[in-house]
C-alpha cells in the first residue's frame, strides 16, 4: 500500500461540504453570464410592461362608421348618429365609403334611399358590424323621432380578474417556470458533458446525486427570484389579483418548478451537442407554448385532444395557476393538475436518472 | 484465474481488449506498475493508449480482461478508489467562469480527505493566478490547472492522459519539473504520451504500445539498448545520383541496420566514428554526392520505427 502520509495536510479549508460548493458553483458561472441574467429577469420584466401598455384601460372602443354623401338628407343622418357618443361617423362619397367598408375601416355605411328610407351596408359575419347596425339603427330612429318607452338608467363595472392582463400573466408565470428548467438545466449538463466535464467530475468521489441536487436547489432559488420579479411587476403595475393565499401559489409553482426540472434533466440525460439538445427542447416546448394555454384559453381546441392536452405539464401549471390567483382555488381544490405536475416530475426523474449518461 | 500480484503493484492489467466495432482499440494487453514507479504508455495516436487508460480510471468499460488499483477493483471499491486516483483527462474545459481558487476548492469538496487548496495552487505555480478566471488562462496554464485537480484529493495513484500535448516548449518543461516533483515524493504515475522524449525524461518504465498491445517493455535505456545501436545516421544523396542498396548499406563497418526511408536512408550504427568515414568513403567511391547527412543519438522514437517501420507522429 502506499504512502498516504507523505502529505499529511487534511485540511479542513473547504466550507460547507461538496453540495454547497457545487451549488455557490453553479449560482457563479450563473450570475458571471450577463446574457443568462437577462433573459431570467430582463425579459419576464419586458414582457410584462410591453402586455401592460398593451392591454392598459383605455376608455371604451368606438365604433367607426360612413354615410354616403348623397342627396340632401345625408348631413341630417350624420348629424343623428353623431349624437351616439359610442359611434364614430364620417361623410364620404359613395366610392370612398364603399372602400372604407371592404377595407375595415368602417363597420358599416349608411346611404340614403328613396322617400325617408335608409340602406345600411355591412358584413353581417362581423360582430362589431352587428353592434354598429343596433347603434346606427337606434341613433338614425331617435333622430327621426322616436321616443323610448322605458325610462332606463346604466351603471358601469371593470371587474379586475376578467382582463386579458389577468388571463396572461398566470400563462407567463407558467412559461417562464417551463424555460427555466428546461433551459436552465438542459444547456448546462449538456454543455458539461460536451467540455468533457462531466466525465471528469464523475472521476472524482462526487455524489451524483449532489451534483443533480446542485442544479435543483439552484432552479429553485433563482426561479424564486423570477416569480417575485414577474408577480410583483404585475400586481404593482396592473393590479392583477391574487385570490389564492401566498401558500398555495408557492406549492404550485414550487412542485411544477420540479416537474420541469425533471423534464429538463430528462431532455439533457443524453445529448452531447447543444444543437441536439436545443432541438429536444424546442420540440418538447413548442407544442406546450401552443396547446397549454399560455396566450389563449386552451379551450379553444377541439374537444377530442382535451384529454391530450390537459395532461400536459404546462396546461396543469397554467390552470392551476389561474384557478389560484383567479379565483381563488386552495390546493385542495387542484387534485387532478397536482396529479398531473407529481406524474411528470416522478415520471421524468425516474427515467433521467436511470438513462443519464455521466461521460 | 484471478492472482493476487505482489504487494508492490500499484496497477496491474491483463488481457484488457476493448472494440469499438471492427476498430481494436486494446488487443490483449497487459501492464504492471510497481508502487512508486512512473509509467509511461508511448505511442502514436490511436494506438490504444487513452482507452487504456480511461479502462484503467473507471470510466470505460473493458469487453474482457481484469484491472486491478492499489490491491481494488472497479466492481466492489469503487468508491474507495475515486478517493485514492487521481486523474487528468486528455480533452477537459474545466468552467471558464470559475477562478483558479473556487476550482480547485469544488475538486477539493469531492474527497474526504486531500490537500489544502493554497498548497496545491503553490504547487503548480499558479500563485498569481489564484483569482483569475479559468477562460482567462494560457494554454500551459490551463493544464497546471487540471494538474492542481488531480492531486488535490492527494492521491495513491495519478493518471495523466497526454499532459503536454499542444503545449509550447516552456510550458512543457514547466509541466515536466512539476510531474518529477511528484514522482520524487513516492507517487505512483502512469502518463501516455506520444512524445518520446517526454517518456524518457520522465517516465521509469515505457510501454511502447501500437495497435492496442505492448509490443516493447522496459526503461527507456533498455529499450534504447534493445536496437543495439547507440547512434542513428540519416542521409540523402544529391537528386539525380543511382540509389544504394540496403544490402551494401548493412555491411559497412558498425551499421547494424540499414533502410531506406522517404526521404533518403537511416543507417543504426554502434560505433558512430567508424561507421561515417565507411559511408563517406562507400559514397566517394560511387562517384555520389550527399545532399544532407545528420546523426543523433538512439531515442524511443528509434525503437518505435524499428519495431513497427512507422514514426510515431504519423498520424
Amino acid at each position: 500500500m502506499s504512502d498516504r502520509g507523505s502529505d499529511p495536510k487534511r485540511d479542513t479549508d473547504v466550507k460547507g461540504g461538496s453540495l454547497w460548493q457545487l451549488i455557490t458553483v453553479r449560482f457563479k458561472e450563473y450570475t458571471r453570464e450577463p446574457e443568462a441574467l437577462f433573459w431570467s429577469f430582463g425579459f419576464p420584466i419586458l414582457l410584462a410592461i410591453g402586455l401592460g401598455i398593451a392591454f392598459r384601460s383605455k376608455p371604451p372602443d368606438v365604433v367607426h362608421v360612413a354615410v354616403t354623401n348623397t342627396g340632401p338628407r345625408a348631413a341630417a343622418i350624420a348629424a343623428a348618429i353623431r349624437a351616439d357618443r359610442g359611434l364614430a361617423v364620417e361623410l364620404l362619397p359613395a366610392d370612398s365609403a364603399a372602400a372604407a367598408l371592404r377595407t375595415g375601416r368602417v363597420a358599416l355605411v349608411a346611404t340614403p334611399a328613396g322617400g325617408d328610407s335608409v340602406t345600411y351596408q355591412f358584413d353581417d359575419t362581423r360582430p362589431d358590424a352587428l353592434t354598429a347596425r343596433l347603434m346606427v339603427n337606434d341613433a338614425v330612429q331617435r333622430g327621426g323621432g322616436r321616443r323610448d318607452l322605458v325610462p332606463v338608467g346604466e351603471r358601469h363595472i371593470r371587474e379586475r380578474g376578467s382582463r386579458y392582463i389577468d388571463f396572461v400573466v398566470p400563462g407567463l408565470l407558467g412559461m417562464t417556470i417551463m424555460g427555466g428548467g428546461v433551459w436552465g438545466l438542459g444547456y448546462s449538463i449538456v454543455d458539461q458533458r460536451r467540455k468533457n466535464l462531466l466525465k471528469r467530475l464523475v472521476a472524482t468521489p462526487m455524489s451524483r446525486a449532489e451534483y443533480l441536487l446542485s442544479y435543483v436547489i439552484s432552479r429553485l432559488v433563482m426561479l424564486t427570484i423570477e416569480v417575485v420579479v414577474l408577480l410583483g411587476s404585475s400586481v404593482l403595475l396592473f393590479g392583477v389579483p391574487m385570490r389564492g393565499s401566498w401558500l398555495s401559489v408557492a406549492a404550485i409553482i414550487v412542485v411544477s418548478a420540479l416537474a420541469f426540472g425533471g423534464f429538463g434533466l430528462l431532455i439533457a440525460s443524453r445529448s452531447r451537442t447543444i444543437e441536439g439538445v436545443s432541438g429536444l427542447m424546442n420540440l418538447s416546448m413548442l407544442p406546450m407554448w401552443v396547446l397549454s394555454g399560455v396566450f389563449f384559453s386552451s379551450e379553444n381546441f377541439p374537444k377530442a385532444i382535451q384529454p391530450i392536452i390537459k395532461a400536459l405539464p404546462l396546461t396543469a401549471t397554467n390552470d392551476a395557476l389561474r384557478a389560484n390567483m383567479l379565483r381563488g382555488v386552495e390546493i385542495g381544490g387542484l387534485g387532478p393538475q397536482m396529479a398531473v405536475l407529481f406524474a411528470w416530475m416522478i415520471g421524468c426523474f425516474l427515467i433521467a436518472l436511470k438513462i443519464f449518461r455521466w461521460r | 484465474m484471478p492472482t493476487s500480484q505482489s504487494p508492490s503493484s500499484a496497477l496491474v492489467v491483463r488481457g484488457l481488449r476493448k472494440y469499438f466495432g471492427d476498430v481494436r482499440a486494446v488487443d490483449g494487453l497487459d501492464l504492471a506498475v510497481g508502487s512508486g514507479e512512473c509509467f509511461g504508455l508511448l505511442g502514436p495516436n490511436g494506438a490504444g493508449k487513452t482507452t487504456t487508460i480511461e479502462i484503467c480510471e473507471g470510466l470505460t468499460r473493458a469487453d474482457s480482461g481484469e484491472v486491478e488499483l492499489l490491491g481494488l477493483r472497479w466492481e466492489h471499491d469503487e468508491h474507495e478508489l475515486r478517493e485514492r486516483l487521481g486523474i487528468q483527462l486528455q480533452e477537459t474545459q474545466l468552467s471558464d467562469k470559475l477562478t483558479v481558487n473556487e476550482t480547485v476548492r469544488l475538486f477539493r469538496s469531492f474527497y474526504a480527505s486531500g490537500r489544502a487548496v493554497d498548497e496545491v495552487i503553490g504547487l503548480v505555480q499558479l500563485d498569481e493566478k489564484r483569482d483569475a478566471r479559468v477562460g482567462k488562462l494560457s494554454g500551459g496554464q490551463k493544464q497546471r490547472l487540471a494538474l492542481a485537480c488531480a492531486i488535490v484529493g492527494n492521491p495513491d495513484l495519478i493518471f495523466l492522459d497526454e499532459p503536454t500535448t499542444g503545449l509550447d516548449p516552456q510550458s512543457r518543461r514547466q509541466l515536466w519539473e512539476l510531474i518529477t516533483d511528484f514522482k520524487s515524493h513516492g507517487r505512483t504515475i502512469m502518463l501516455t504520451t506520444h512524445y518520446m522524449d517526454e517518456a524518457e525524461v520522465l517516465c521509469d518504465r515505457v510501454a511502447i504500445v501500437d495497435h492496442g498491445r505492448v509490443i516493447a517493455l522496459g526503461t527507456p535505456p533498455e529499450l534504447i539498448a534493445s536496437l543495439g545501436a547507440e547512434h542513428v545516421v540519416e542521409f540523402s544523396l544529391a537528386p539525380g545520383n543511382a540509389p544504394l542498396d540496403e544490402q551494401t548499406l548493412g555491411g559497412l563497418e558498425e551499421v547494424r541496420t540499414a533502410r531506406r526511408v522517404a526521404d533518403g536512408y537511416e543507417l543504426q550504427v554502434g560505433a558512430l566514428h567508424r561507421a561515417v568515414p565507411s559511408l563517406l568513403s562507400l559514397v566517394a567511391s560511387r562517384g555520389l554526392e550527399l545532399a544532407r547527412l545528420t546523426t543523433h543519438s538512439a531515442t524511443l522514437e528509434d525503437v518505435f520505427v524499428s519495431l513497427t517501420g512507422r514514426q510515431l507522429r504519423d498520424e
